[in-house]
């Protein structure tokens, strides 16, 4: 243990100058120096979050020389959307596939490695080289591996015997194409989360385990390590499921929302109703709709992280 | 007894090493594609059989072409400029904001702290419409300021930053003022030096993400001319639609590259940096 405890108080002032008055030079010289960051955050993130909300509520198109109040309508409109809850629950299938499937893996990953017998940097390096590589580009050399006559996966499949299809093009499979590049950039995130949380774990909890009779990888996995990695476990869902939840680029350029609206995903029904129908508003209502799934995953998280420390 | 435990541990090691390095093979196997692909004429890659290694090398002809029949290297030249533009200026916001929250007492630190932690959990695709049309009103759409202006802070600098100005002494500040130093003075010649470690973290993951930042480029930019790596890769992929693939390849190796080197530069710290955060 360590001696002293730091402050939970993250604002709490250093124990000297807490009677003190603070110097007008330095509450002063706070807010120039948070001036120029506060103002950027203002006008390019805060802002037009609002604004978007504001816009949501309006009725107008790009470069309509007016704008009208229109309460709800936009909100009416999608839900008699077939197309909106087409994307929904395209989104919601992409983001329920890739994130329990990298998250498994991405945990295997990291056992592994972590259970030490040498090459930990190389593998480590490997399985996250997919995080830092373009999307864009890494979606062709998919799309070239999906590819029903030359794709090496087809030639793979059918040389074991396994039918093959259009993969991009079947509205069967197209989704799940797309999520299994999703998985592919997301387990190296994954796999390092994992990671820091597994080397967070205290030795002693494994020494005190093997006293109390738990022999075996296993035992110590379900009684050590699985309770001590729920945090991060939580994390790493979240940070995931918030990621997996922004899918577009793979979209934009693989599949363009086809076939047949089977990949059409709410950013790419934001992007096209915004950008290519320039029907403003109503696109600034799938963005709220968006926005709120992603603060929902996160007050989600927040609400479980709160029962976790409470029994822990 | 002993021989046992020993044969068992040899077991798991072996069964460590093949389940590690035949998932490494699958993480690796796009890359490998990519850049046999990028080395293969176009009758070799519709070829029935498949091999590795080209049977009759084709790589200058297709690197020559991905730099001759677009310009890829303007698309390289935006790539630098945009990302080092970006990291500048969330460097130059960030940095004083990261010190004031960390180290100064003002009323409202606790409320533009709270700003920054609720800026992380907005998604910058929730900001698109707003910026384009500001940017329409100021007709700034397709120019290099349109691709940078809504990357110029970053909420996650000044949260990585600030963590980290925590952990410095008060003494080394307290020494500096003694010493005469105003607090702009301490940011740059005192903070900013000892921040080194997170800055280049910090510098690594803002030019991987504005490197390969899609969303927002589609959106502003219609030309060549201002068009970052991946918009370029999409130019090449609708002109060359699934008949030039080895074209297509070397322009994604080529796009790739900066990245790669990069991250096998600085491996350690870039990973650190997202484990810090896990953000983005």
């Amino acid at each position: 243990m360590p001696e002293t405890s730091p402050p939970l108080d993250p604002f709490a002032a250093p124990a000297r100058g807490r009677r003190a008055k603070v110097p007008l030079a330095e509450r002063l010289a706070g807010w120039l120096l948070a001036g120029p960051a506060l103002t950027l955050m203002w006008l390019m993130l805060l802002g037009p979050a609002l604004a978007v909300l504001a816009l949501s509520f309006t009725d107008w198109t790009f470069g309509s020389p007016q704008i009208g109040w229109a309460g709800a309508t936009n909100y009416r409109e999608l839900m008699a959307d077939r197309v909106f809850w087409i994307s929904l629950q395209n989104t919601l299938t992409y983001v329920a596939f890739v994130v329990p499937v990298s998250v498994a893996i991405g945990l295997g990953v990291a056992l592994l490695i972590e259970a030490g017998g040498g090459l930990q940097g190389l593998y480590r390096a490997i399985y996250f080289l997919p995080v830092t590589s373009t999307l864009l580009a890494m979606a062709l050399v998919f799309a070239f591996a999906f590819h029903p006559s030359i794709g090496i996966i087809t030639r793979v499949l059918s040389a074991v015997g396994i039918p093959t299809t259009d993969w991009l093009k079947n509205p069967h499979t197209a989704l799940f194409a797309l999520a299994s590049i999703g998985i592919w950039q997301a387990i190296g995130l994954n796999m390092v989360l994992f990671l820091a949380g597994l080397k967070a774990i205290p030795r002693d909890l494994y020494e005190a385990a093997a006293v109390d009779g738990a022999d075996g990888a296993f035992e110590r996995f379900r009684r050590v390590t699985w309770p001590m990695l729920g945090p991060a476990t939580l994390f790493v869902v979240t940070i995931t499921a918030v990621r997996s939840f922004q899918v577009f680029d793979t979209v934009a350029v693989l599949t363009e929302g086809g076939p047949n609206k089977a990949t059409n995903v709410l950013l790419y029904q934001m992007y096209q109703e915004g950008f290519s129908f320039l029907r403003s508003a109503y696109a600034a209502a799938i963005t709220v709709v968006f926005l709120g799934f992603v603060l929902l995953l996160t007050l989600l998280q927040v609400k479980l992280q709160e029962r976790w420390t409470h029994y822990a | 007894m002993a021989g046992a435990a020993g044969g068992s541990r040899l077991l798991f090691a072996t069964l460590r090493h093949l389940l590690l390095a035949a998932g490494a093979v699958i993480m690796l196997a796009p890359f490998i594609l990519m850049l046999s692909l990028s080395l293969k004429s176009p009758a070799e890659i519709f070829a029935a059989d498949w091999h590795l290694l080209p049977q009759t090398w084709h790589a200058s002809e297709n690197y020559l072409a991905a730099f001759s029949k677009q310009p890829l290297a303007r698309y390289l030249l935006n790539g630098f400029l945009v990302t080092f533009a970006i990291f500048a200026c969330q460097m130059l916001a960030a940095v004083p904001c990261a010190y004031a929250l960390a180290k100064l007492r003002w009323r409202g630190r606790e409320t533009v702290f709270a700003l920054v932690l609720l800026g992380l959990l907005i998604p910058h695709q929730v900001t698109a419409i707003p910026l384009y049309i500001g940017m329409w009103k100021l007709g700034i759409l397709n120019t290099y300021a349109a691709v940078i202006l809504p990357s110029t802070i970053s909420v996650f600098g000044i949260f990585l930053l600030r963590q980290f100005f925590k952990t410095v002494p008060d003494d080394l500040i307290h020494a500096a003022r003694l010493d005469g130093l105003g607090e702009f003075a301490i940011v740059w010649r005192i903070m900013l030096p000892t921040a080194m470690p997170a800055l280049l973290a910090f510098g690594l993951l803002s030019f991987v993400w504005n490197w390969n930042e899609f969303f927002w480029p589609l959106i502003v930019v219609q030309s060549e001319r201002y068009a970052t790596p991946p918009l370029g890769v999409l130019f090449f992929n609708n002109a060359e639609a699934g008949t030039n693939y080895g074209l297509l390849m070397a322009a994604a190796v080529v796009v790739n590259a900066p990245l790669i080197v990069a991250f096998l530069l600085a491996q350690r710290r870039f990973i650190e940096g997202v484990t810090m955060t896990g953000l983005k």
